[in-house]
């Protein structure tokens, strides 16, 4: 399912509401939540799952196929962790 | 700075000021697009939200695992897990706004 899919579908449940809008409202919800991580906070989403960024040290990596050693600068990279009631729906517990 | 947390409540407030819907109706939908995406998760469906990231199932096998308390080996059954990846541009902007400082 693409964003527009979702949208698509979202619009199908919700015919009193202008397409544009639907649209607006998904886009809303991704950019707050990327916001939010590019502050460092968490996003925290009770039964699906929990967005937070992880820092990662700089560190000398290598090319793994010239073997040469390459410095690697730190970084801070998105993380999600899936929410019990959602892990729990994946595998038909609920 | 002190990290915080955002919740279902920062997103309604935010579709609200947003799309000018009720407080009400704006945390159901939010509360709508995350039942989309799980449902679709839970089909076996990938979830892909340009400029966001990528939600895909994986399908794990059984392997042996051990309680580390104890040291007994207990079969991990199979199950399916959610990845998540962000995608280049979420990437970038998490890297330009907190490497910085």
């Amino acid at each position: 399912m693409t964003k527009s899919e979702l949208i698509q579908h979202i619009a199908e449940l919700n015919p009193h509401l202008y397409h544009r809008d639907v649209e607006r409202i998904v886009t809303t919800i991704f950019d707050e939540i990327s916001e939010a991580l590019a502050r460092g906070d968490r996003v925290e989403l009770r039964g699906f799952g929990a967005f937070s960024v992880k820092h990662r040290e700089a560190r000398v990596g290598r090319n793994p196929r010239t073997g040469d050693a390459v410095s690697v600068s730190e970084k801070h990279i998105p993380f999600f962790k899936t929410g019990k009631q959602l892990r729990e729906r994946l595998n038909g517990e609920s | 700075m002190a990290e915080a947390t955002i919740t279902r409540a920062d997103l309604s407030e935010a579709v609200y000021q947003e799309v000018g819907l009720s407080r009400n109706e704006s945390a159901d939908l939010v509360e709508t697009v995350l039942n989309e995406i799980s449902s679709a998760l839970v089909r076996g469906e990938m979830v892909k939200l340009s400029s966001f990231g990528s939600f895909s199932v994986r399908q794990k096998g059984q392997r042996i695992g051990r309680n580390p308390k104890t040291g007994e080996e207990v079969p991990i059954l199979p199950r399916r897990v959610l990845v998540f990846r962000a995608s280049h541009v979420l990437k970038n902007r998490i890297n330009k706004s907190l490497s910085s400082s």
